[in-house]
């Protein structure tokens, strides 16, 4: 699957996306698969209060099954306006 | 702004109040003086969810007619970051649904600022009172 990053946890990982291949169930078990993978992501994903996660571009949380799902993206909590 | 507004309005006779906020880049990050702010979105799901703010925003109030302009990418002290208008047949309506607008801009449309400073860069921390804002419209 696709897997974007943005703000300052696209800076950590080095890389604005990148395509994953992974059995991972749920939201949490891909974040635990990056930690595992290499120290950048580790830093990244610290402090995972800070961290937000959409699923084929739509708001969701860390426990959500990726089953079906092209697109996951984690970001800092969004500051529009 | 002033041109967005009045194509708002064109050929219609029918509104009867118009609110428009509009968002500007500061000069200061705290005592910090800024020389710029990259603003960072997320291509696709910026448009889905102005969209479903906008019409959350239509399901809520009687609007006649509502925009958001949102910018991104390299802006400068003073420049405009965000429009938004709306638009009903009386004030009360067209201001709270321009101020649930900006909540929800605020806090849940892809959209990160990073501010240039002398200091070096730093993206913009969310805020607690900005999560907070959200709730009253819960």
């Amino acid at each position: 699957m696709d897997v974007l990053y943005f703000a300052w946890v696209r800076e950590r990982v080095g890389k604005p996306r990148e395509v994953v291949a992974t059995e991972a169930k749920t939201v949490a078990d891909l974040v635990d698969e990056l930690i595992a993978r290499e120290e950048r992501y580790a830093v990244a994903f610290e402090d995972m209060s800070t961290i937000r996660v959409a699923l084929d571009q739509e708001l969701a949380e860390l426990s959500a099954p990726l089953t079906g799902v092209r697109e996951v993206a984690f970001f800092p909590p969004m500051t529009g306006g | 702004m002033g041109a967005e507004v009045a194509l708002l309005r064109r050929g219609r006779t029918d509104l009867g109040a118009v609110v428009t906020f509009t968002g500007l880049v500061r000069d200061l990050a705290g005592d910090n003086p800024i020389s710029a702010m990259e603003l960072e979105h997320y291509p696709g799901m910026t448009e889905k969810s102005l969209e479903a703010i906008e019409a959350e925003a239509q399901r809520r109030w009687p609007l006649q007619a509502s925009l958001i302009i949102h910018r991104h990418g390299r802006l400068a002290p003073g420049d405009q970051i965000v429009l938004v208008a709306t638009a009903s047949p009386h004030r009360a309506a067209a201001f709270e649904s321009a101020e649930f607008l900006m909540d929800y801009l605020k806090s849940r449309a892809p959209f990160w600022k990073k501010e240039e400073t002398g200091r070096g860069d730093s993206w913009v921390d969310a805020r607690e009172t900005d999560e907070d804002a959200l709730s009253r419209w819960r």
